[in-house]
């Protein structure tokens, strides 16, 4: 049984100079069966095991991981967390989620730093405006707050935005969500990862999929580096790599692979005070508790596993960057890195049963999945424990792209890539 | 970020180019004769491959033309580039 972590925990501790710490998780070998697997130990996948083992009680399962836990995209997103999409299926998911955040280090006991600092939207031309009116007016049918700003509000919001009408796109208006914000990336991985531990979960790093065995339409287990895993339920929740299990499986996705790249400044004291994303100009912004800017590019248009990006893209984005903060033109970068996005056609995720029984995929999240960690988990357990979707997620399934009834959020939800 | 040879031009830096996605994808030649699985298959199905994959590209700041190129996505290494209509030169 784990230890909980409190204020008390902490004192206790600093006692001993914080050398006796329990282990977050334990480091086991694979069992030779289980009652599900999950392949990938990211954000999403650690959050599926929690939740499969704290709402539908199977505690007999392994979480999978060729490298090492939150080592990812859940380690290399810019944070962002936010539910204004446009369409009706995509608000019920998102803000799904982002009501799991909000009491989500009390149900994980783990600080995972949920800042509630609002994201604002810029419209930058009169499409932006009616599109960015349209999607606020969406969000309120739905639930979701969501408030449209005059220029002069976003100037009020965040002072340091240059909103001079002589800039190549000047500053419209915006959107904001005050219940959106950021969370700390890695405290999600490793906060679900000690609640799946302490519920018998076992989290197996270092172990890579390297075949799925089926019997006829049904799975059987799978090949890894660390032998053979007997199951009859395969959840994969692998990002970028979806399309290399579902070869592995014999089953098509609908997938493109591509980097989207972020990067970090030098930190300074408190500047920006909310998350701002700018779609037509493609550049969005925050700051981090240590002080950095968190600024994310767009995604290279080609499919590449490289992890790393092109010069181009960044350039594009630091011009934009410039000319809505020039405040910020003396800034240093310090890193800059890749991360491997899988994009659906309809820049909706799908989470869904395969036509393999007992093979689960989640996956597409494309530029966005941070955000629906916790709901993206808890629904996609839900598929998985009762071989059905949730109502929340039955609109994401893989059959879509045969009936037509798609999700098409591609610029529909202010998405920034 | 690599550098294309564009078999019509020479080489110059990826960003002069537009990726077109996977090659060698046949638009079907009776569409009114396809199931909706096959439409779908064609329509969005892509193989999405982790190593050396077939795909078009256009030089859109250069000469505009479109042609194949055989890269490595797990490394962005190009094997080969090779006109429209012309048989791969590696399988």
């Amino acid at each position: 049984m784990k230890n909980n972590y409190s204020i008390f925990s902490l004192i206790k501790n600093s006692l001993t100079y914080h050398e006796n710490w329990q282990q977050a998780w334990r480091d086991p070998e694979p069992k030779k069966e289980y009652d599900a697997v999950i392949i990938g130990g990211g954000g999403h996948g650690l959050a599926t095991a929690f939740y499969l083992a704290k709402k539908h009680n199977m505690k007999n399962i392994a979480v999978v991981e060729k490298g090492w836990i939150g080592g990812g995209n859940t380690g290399r997103n810019t944070t962002i967390i936010r539910s204004n999409y446009l369409w009706d299926a995509s608000a019920g998911l998102y803000d799904h989620a982002l009501k799991l955040w909000e009491n989500l280090s009390q149900e994980i006991n783990y600080n995972v730093m949920f800042s509630q600092r609002g994201v604002m939207n810029l419209a930058h031309n009169l499409q932006d405006v009616r599109d960015l009116k349209r999607r606020t007016h969406a969000n309120r049918l739905n639930g979701i707050d969501a408030v449209w700003l005059s220029t002069e509000e976003v100037k009020n919001f965040c002072p340091i935005i240059n909103t001079s009408p002589d800039i190549r796109y000047p500053v419209l208006g915006g959107t904001l969500q005050r219940r959106a914000g950021t969370a700390r990336h890695d405290a999600v991985a490793w906060g679900y990862a000690r609640g799946a531990d302490s519920m018998g979960v076992d989290i197996i790093q270092n172990c890579e999929v390297k075949a799925i065995k089926r019997s006829g339409d049904a799975v059987e287990g799978l090949e890894t580096t660390k032998g053979f895993i007997k199951t009859k339920k395969i959840g994969v929740v692998a990002a970028g790599h979806s399309s290399v299990i579902a070869n592995m499986a014999g089953i098509r996705l609908p997938l493109e692979s591509k980097p989207l790249q972020a990067l970090v400044s030098e930190p300074v004291k408190p500047i920006i005070n909310t998350v701002v994303m700018s779609n037509a100009v493609h550049a969005y912004v925050s700051q981090s508790d240590k002080g950095e800017l968190v600024i994310g590019a767009g995604t290279d248009a080609y499919v590449s596993y490289t992890q790393r990006g092109s010069h181009d893209v960044v350039e594009g984005t630091l011009k934009a960057i410039l000319e809505l903060y020039p405040i910020f033109s003396r800034m240093k970068m310090l890193r800059q890195w890749g991360g491997i996005v899988d994009i659906c056609p309809d820049a909706s995720p799908i989470v869904s049963k395969t036509s393999i029984k007992g093979l689960y995929f989640n996956c597409g999240w494309g530029t966005g999945g941070f955000k629906a960690t916790p709901g993206s988990g808890d629904l996609f357990a839900h598929t998985i424990a009762n071989d059905e979707p949730h109502v929340l997620n039955a609109a994401f399934n893989i059959n879509r792209f045969v009936s037509g009834d798609l999700v098409d959020e591609h610029g529909a939800a202010a998405v920034a890539h | 970020m690599f550098i294309i040879t564009c078999p019509f031009c020479g080489e110059r830096d990826q960003s002069e180019f537009a990726a077109g996605g996977e090659a060698h994808i046949v638009r079907p030649k009776q569409p009114t004769e396809l199931s909706d699985d096959e439409w779908a298959d064609f329509l969005f199905m892509r193989k999405n491959i982790k190593g050396v994959q077939f795909e078009r590209w256009n030089h859109a700041h250069g000469c505009r033309k479109w042609f194949n190129v055989i890269r490595d996505t797990s490394n962005d290494k190009i094997h080969a580039v090779y006109k429209m209509g012309e048989k791969p030169p590696i399988k």
